[in-house]
């Protein structure tokens, strides 16, 4: 180790020191005055941003820096996943305060471990070894079963938490049974190392085949792809909605880039073996999604299942195998995470007083009561739906076009059908907020932080489907 | 060379005879003790591979710690025993299936590997005498391979806030100790004096 390790990996290590800094400065902060948490907390992920921006001083930050011997990387993936993951936690925190003092749970704990589990995407987005994706795995599902209990009188959540934990401790053995049957098979932990040994003995080995299949259980557990996607619709809705919201974004990039680096960076010697796999997982989830979700009355299960949906869109542009499909790939998950944000960010402005607007009715004639946010909610349906103009058809559009591109129309046809099934139960929530009577005609009212940033959220939607140009550049320049 | 063997024997033969006692006695707790005795044997063949660090946190992390708390769980939540002994016919085909499973895939890496006889495993080099384990492993820990350890580390106290944030926690009708509360106690409060007479004595 010396200076420049401590240079490169200068994000993770300012948002671990401000994080802890954070814990102790709520022994020093009254009850009343725990916004300063909340702003620290707001200041902490800006500080991060610029430091990510700001790249790498001394060196010429394109290429992939490697620091910590070999088991921390530093790319253009990474970078632009974590300044998103920054954002979308940002978002998070404002939506969450208002729904925090509404149901009493309005504690630095919370702050302190959505900061850690940021940390634990953050040491997963930039994991160089085997050793880092599994920490930096636990430390984000821990943090995260524990914000899902953090309503601790409340039977569902404490329930769901209990699924969350028992089932990602599974896929957790699960990944480190198929690393060491890898390291078996090839004799490093190490990424890069790993890759090598394969290209030099050839994929024909069966321990590494069975170790690629754990790999790609542990993978499919934490995207929630079916048939590993149990867990997804309990734990969105027994989960408080800001952490619901929490668990459907920045996860979702480390798990991106988790699979970016086992199946890509290391095992992609095994294209052949793990695009079958993906394939099989990829359109289950799209069609299992699609169709689960229209029977549902829930908001926060139909989002559930339709978050299964959209992963089985992100596997299509994985299992392409081009550095194109990889692009549109990541494309697909930072739009998604950014408009189911959105979505949730809505399910919070909508609960209030204790009482979480879970049910589709409660969205009924949304519209007479707040005109501007049904239509804004209305966006957000709309772009997760992949109507054109807006950012999730873009999304949708990129990583069909990498599907056929490697000679595979008739998936991205299977594909298409889904979504037009889809597309149905986000325009029945539509109509019930513009063609339905309301049954409460009191106008929702929300700090005026929350109600800037939900509206910034879903014009962002629009903004970025008119002008899709540089974040598709961006993504397709980090492969 | 012979010492050795015979400590390695040894050893080796109570390793195995207390892990086929961990999971055929009736009693827990007698369970937990053999795994004990099983965890000390383990100790001591790593100390005779001249891993003596290793075998020391093995003796004072695994016996010292784990398993006083198994003994410690064990003890509070009073098993019954009979019920614990139940399925084990029933699961028995079950179990062995996995066992087999396990066993087939060592046979394949070792197949694969081509290690198939006793002379592919050869007694390790012996270490020369200023050669430190201990010294090594903490070069290994905060060079190589600090960054995963720093995260072990919060790992560990994410657990801590986690376990805190979960049980701390008001809520009505907990007999906590107040501290305060004690120390502010005073006598009027809780000793009242009451005159009353004295049966059997007469006033004067």
């Amino acid at each position: 180790m010396n200076w420049q390790d401590l240079q490169v990996a200068a994000p993770e290590i300012i948002v671990l020191l401000m994080a802890c800094g954070l814990l102790i400065l709520d022994l020093f902060v009254s009850e009343q005055r725990r916004g300063l948490i909340h702003l620290v907390s707001l200041l902490i992920l800006a500080l991060a941003a610029i430091i990510t921006l700001r790249g790498i001083p001394a060196i010429d930050a394109v290429t992939p820096v490697m620091a910590f011997g070999d088991t921390y990387v530093r790319d253009s993936m990474g970078d632009l996943l974590k300044v998103f993951a920054y954002l979308l936690m940002a978002m998070m925190l404002i939506y969450s305060r208002h729904y925090l003092r509404q149901f009493d749970m309005y504690r630095s704990e919370y702050y302190a471990l959505a900061l850690f589990a940021l940390l634990g995407a953050m040491v997963l987005i930039s994991a160089a070894s085997m050793i880092t994706i599994y920490l930096g795995l636990e430390l984000m599902s821990l943090s995260l079963y524990a914000m899902v209990a953090l309503k601790r009188d409340d039977k569902v959540a404490t329930e769901a938490a209990m699924k969350y934990f028992i089932l990602g401790s599974m896929a957790s053995g699960m990944l480190l049974y198929g690393m060491s049957m890898i390291y078996g098979a090839t004799g490093s932990l190490q990424i890069h190392e790993i890759s090598q040994a394969i290209a030099n003995q050839g994929s024909d080995n069966m321990i590494l085949l069975l170790g690629l299949v754990f790999t790609v259980v542990a993978l499919a557990f934490k995207f929630g792809l079916v048939p590993f996607h149990m867990w997804v619709p309990d734990v969105y809705q027994g989960a408080p909605a800001p952490v619901t919201l929490f668990i459907s974004s920045v996860p979702k990039l480390a798990a991106f880039a988790m699979t970016i680096r086992l199946l890509q960076d290391s095992l992609g010697g095994l294209h052949g073996d793990w695009q079958g796999m993906l394939l099989m997982v990829g359109v289950l989830s799209i069609a299992l999604g699609n169709l689960a979700a229209l029977a549902q009355s829930n908001i926060k299960r139909m989002l559930a299942y339709s978050t299964i949906a959209h992963m089985g869109f992100v596997m299509l542009g994985l299992l392409s195998g081009t550095p194109e499909g990889y692009g549109a790939s990541m494309f697909y998950v930072i739009t998604y995470a950014l408009m189911s944000a959105g979505a949730f960010g809505v399910v919070i402005f909508m609960s209030s007083k204790g009482i979480e607007a879970d049910n589709l009715d409660d969205y009924k004639g949304l519209n007479q009561r707040n005109p501007w946010f049904a239509a804004m909610f209305a966006l957000l349906l709309l772009s997760l739906a992949g109507v054109p103009v807006l950012v999730g058809f873009f999304a949708k559009w990129l990583v069909l076009q990498a599907v056929v591109n490697v000679g595979m129309t008739w998936l991205a046809l299977v594909a298409v059908i889904f979504s037009v099934i889809g597309a149905f139960y986000y325009l029945r929530v539509i109509k019930l907020m513009y063609f339905d009577k309301a049954d409460i005609e009191t106008p929702i009212s929300a700090p005026s932080d929350f109600r800037a940033v939900l509206t910034g959220n879903a014009l962002l939607v629009l903004v970025l489907g008119i002008f899709s140009g540089p974040l598709i550049a961006a993504c397709m320049a980090a492969f | 060379m012979l010492i050795q063997e015979i400590i390695f024997y040894a050893f080796s033969i109570i390793m195995i005879v207390a892990a086929t006692l961990v999971i055929s006695v009736r009693n827990p707790v007698y369970s937990v003790l053999y795994l004990i005795l099983t965890f000390f044997s383990a100790a001591a063949l790593w100390i005779l591979l001249g891993a003596e660090f290793l075998a020391i946190i093995l003796v004072l992390v695994y016996v010292g710690a784990v398993m006083v708390l198994f003994l410690f769980v064990l003890m509070m939540l009073n098993v019954d025993l009979s019920r614990v002994n139940e399925g084990f016919v029933k699961n028995l085909p079950l179990g062995l299936l996995v066992a087999a499973i396990m066993l087939a895939e060592i046979l394949v890496v070792l197949w694969y590997k081509g290690r198939t006889g006793i002379e592919d495993f050869p007694i390790p080099e012996p270490l020369s005498a200023d050669y430190s384990n201990t010294a090594e492993i903490g070069q290994r820990l905060f060079t190589q391979y600090l960054w995963p350890f720093e995260l072990a580390g919060i790992v560990l106290l994410v657990a801590i806030v986690a376990a805190i944030a979960l049980t701390m926690r008001k809520r009505e009708g907990v007999k906590t100790q107040s501290i305060p509360k004690q120390v502010q106690a005073d006598k009027r409060d809780r000793v009242k004096l009451i005159d009353m007479p004295v049966e059997g004595v007469e006033d004067k």
